[in-house]
């Protein structure tokens, strides 16, 4: 497929700094981490870390706080007890530019996608690289390769406004690996496309991982995790009570 | 990179632009016509301040270098002792030291001065006026002259112009201040203006700007497409406002036809010059206070 022509191209350097520095270095970390929204708290002290290239999913109850851990692994939100750390910064003390940076890294789907109304997809999936100024001809054609494999090509002067919630979501995804980042942070990817599209996304994700990616996935779609577990080693952890704990094997 | 290299890059970020930056962050409406009108009636004012700043600097200037030069002896003597006086005052200023020139004003002359104020048909042979000596001096001492003829011709009184001359130069210099004052004022004005419609973008670009946050975009990025967008509109509108203020005070009456302190507001020689500063100058406020307003923002997201 020519995207994960692309994909790969454009981790081949991630792939042999992986193998220069190996497995097992620590790209995000949460360490007593806790978030209370005007005083009432939804996270408290939670330990977590995401080594390079892991896998993870995160599920638990609706209002667990699944949202709110991930905006502190992207640096959107800062902890208020604990600490954070994004590829070695601690969250909390990071200089604006800094941020920035450490979000170049990381790219994420949201779950409501967050995208620029006014702008055509093509360029709302370019904007962390003209954002970044890292946009060139051959990012050209990585966007457009992007677009095909999510099915999107005829839809790249379209409109957010005018899409279905499928394609935004694909959209969204394309958006979130244009820059080639070395951690995927994903909200709930797969509640707006239908099954097939699901396990293209998985398959993606699996794929990217296999590349050295760092993949973090909050989900309520059991199915999808069962379905992830022939094709990737992913570590499944549940949010609740405002507590992090590793999923047993029912899953 | 030095302060002047970085000046100078951040003046051609400012006029090649980035489309990409500029198309991510929507025009907000009614904040291009606040800005370009506001830009436009300051720099029109602007104009009109500049114009009075300068005409009173050159009149102040001038009433002190003519008034500083120039004195008068008034002989107030009996009709038979008049002239001879007179010629006594004349003998002594021309061995006075800085005299350039000395004339009596003749009785016609004294009639010309009184006619506005008693009419044409003064009998001025018949009224007990003084003779008046006018002397044009050139760094003359007027206190040691006061002293000679006091002794020598007690009848004569010099007249400096001290008097009503320290007033005239000191309201001219207000006026010059406040000519000033009204400019400071005017650039403060467009800075709160710009200000305003700048703040009036970024809170209705929320969502624009906490996009650009998430996906990495640095705050150099962002404020950089909303400061170029307002300076470019004040620049824009400070030129048109600071030509049509340029052309209203060269419609002015010229002095010439008109006389008077108010046809004098015009430029004159090299200022006609300075309204060419004041596009560049609102560009400027309007890219400090744009850039202010958008960093303060910013702080607002992470």
């Amino acid at each position: 497929m020519s995207a994960h022509d692309c994909v790969a191209r454009a981790a081949g350097a991630e792939e042999a700094a992986r193998e220069r520095r190996g497995t097992g270095y620590t790209v995000i970390e949460l360490k007593g981490a806790g978030y209370s929204y005007g005083g009432d708290g939804i996270l408290g002290g939670v330990n977590l870390r995401l080594d390079g290239g892991s896998f993870h999913f995160l599920t638990g109850p609706s209002g667990a706080g699944k949202t709110t851990l991930l905006k502190l692994c992207y640096g959107e939100l800062k902890p208020s007890q604990g600490q954070v750390d994004l590829f070695g910064h601690d969250s909390r003390t990071i200089d604006r530019d800094g941020l920035a940076r450490v979000r170049q890294r990381i790219g994420v789907v949201h779950q409501d996608c967050r995208f620029l109304d006014h702008l055509p997809m093509a360029e709302n999936l370019s904007l962390p690289l003209t954002a970044s100024g890292r946009e060139s001809a051959a990012d050209a054609d990585s966007l457009r390769q992007l677009l095909a494999w999510v099915g999107l090509s005829h839809r790249a002067h379209a409109l957010p406004p005018e899409l279905s919630g499928g394609e935004r979501q694909r959209a969204a995804l394309a958006r979130a690996i244009i820059m080639d980042p070395e951690v995927i942070i994903a909200d709930e990817p797969t509640g707006n496309i239908d099954w097939e599209m699901s396990q293209r996304l998985l398959t993606l994700l699996a794929e990217l991982n296999r590349l050295g990616k760092t993949i973090l996935v909050a989900t309520h779609d059991l199915a999808l995790i069962r379905a992830a577990k022939s094709q990737v080693a992913a570590r499944v952890l549940r949010l609740a009570g405002g507590q992090l704990q590793l999923a047993g094997s029912d899953l | 990179m030095s302060a002047a290299q970085r000046a100078l890059a951040t003046v051609l970020e400012l006029l090649i632009g980035d489309r990409q930056a500029d198309r991510a962050v929507p025009p907000t409406g009614f904040t291009v016509w606040l800005t370009v009108l506001t830009a436009g009636a300051m720099a029109f004012l602007a104009v009109f301040a500049l114009a009075l700043t300068l005409a009173t600097g050159r009149l102040a200037d001038r009433w002190a270098d003519s008034l500083a030069q120039a004195v008068t002896i008034r002989i107030s003597a009996p009709a038979e002792q008049r002239q001879a006086q007179t010629d006594a005052v004349l003998r002594i200023l021309e061995t006075t030291p800085g005299v350039a020139s000395a004339r009596a004003l003749q009785t016609t002359e004294q009639a010309a001065l009184l006619e506005p104020w008693l009419g044409p048909d003064l009998p001025i042979d018949r009224l007990p006026l003084p003779r008046l000596v006018e002397v044009v001096g050139d760094d003359l001492d007027a206190q040691g002259l006061r002293l000679r003829l006091a002794a020598e011709v007690p009848g004569a009184i010099l007249d400096d112009h001290t008097r009503w001359r320290a007033p005239l130069v000191e309201a001219a210099s207000r006026l010059r201040l406040l000519g000033w004052t009204a400019l400071i004022l005017i650039a403060g004005m467009l800075g709160a203006m710009v200000t305003l419609g700048a703040q009036a973008a970024l809170a209705a670009n929320t969502e624009v700007i906490r996009v650009l946050r998430l996906v990495g975009a640095r705050d150099a990025y962002v404020a950089r497409a909303f400061t170029r967008r307002f300076t470019l509109r004040a620049l824009t509108g400070a030129a048109g406002g600071a030509l049509l203020g340029t052309l209203a005070v060269a419609a002015l009456p010229s002095t010439d036809a008109a006389g008077g302190f108010l046809t004098g507001l015009s430029f004159a020689g090299w200022g006609w010059l300075l309204p060419l500063l004041i596009p560049p100058f609102a560009a400027i406020t309007a890219f400090a206070a744009t850039r202010r307003a958008a960093l303060r923002a910013l702080a607002r997201f992470e």
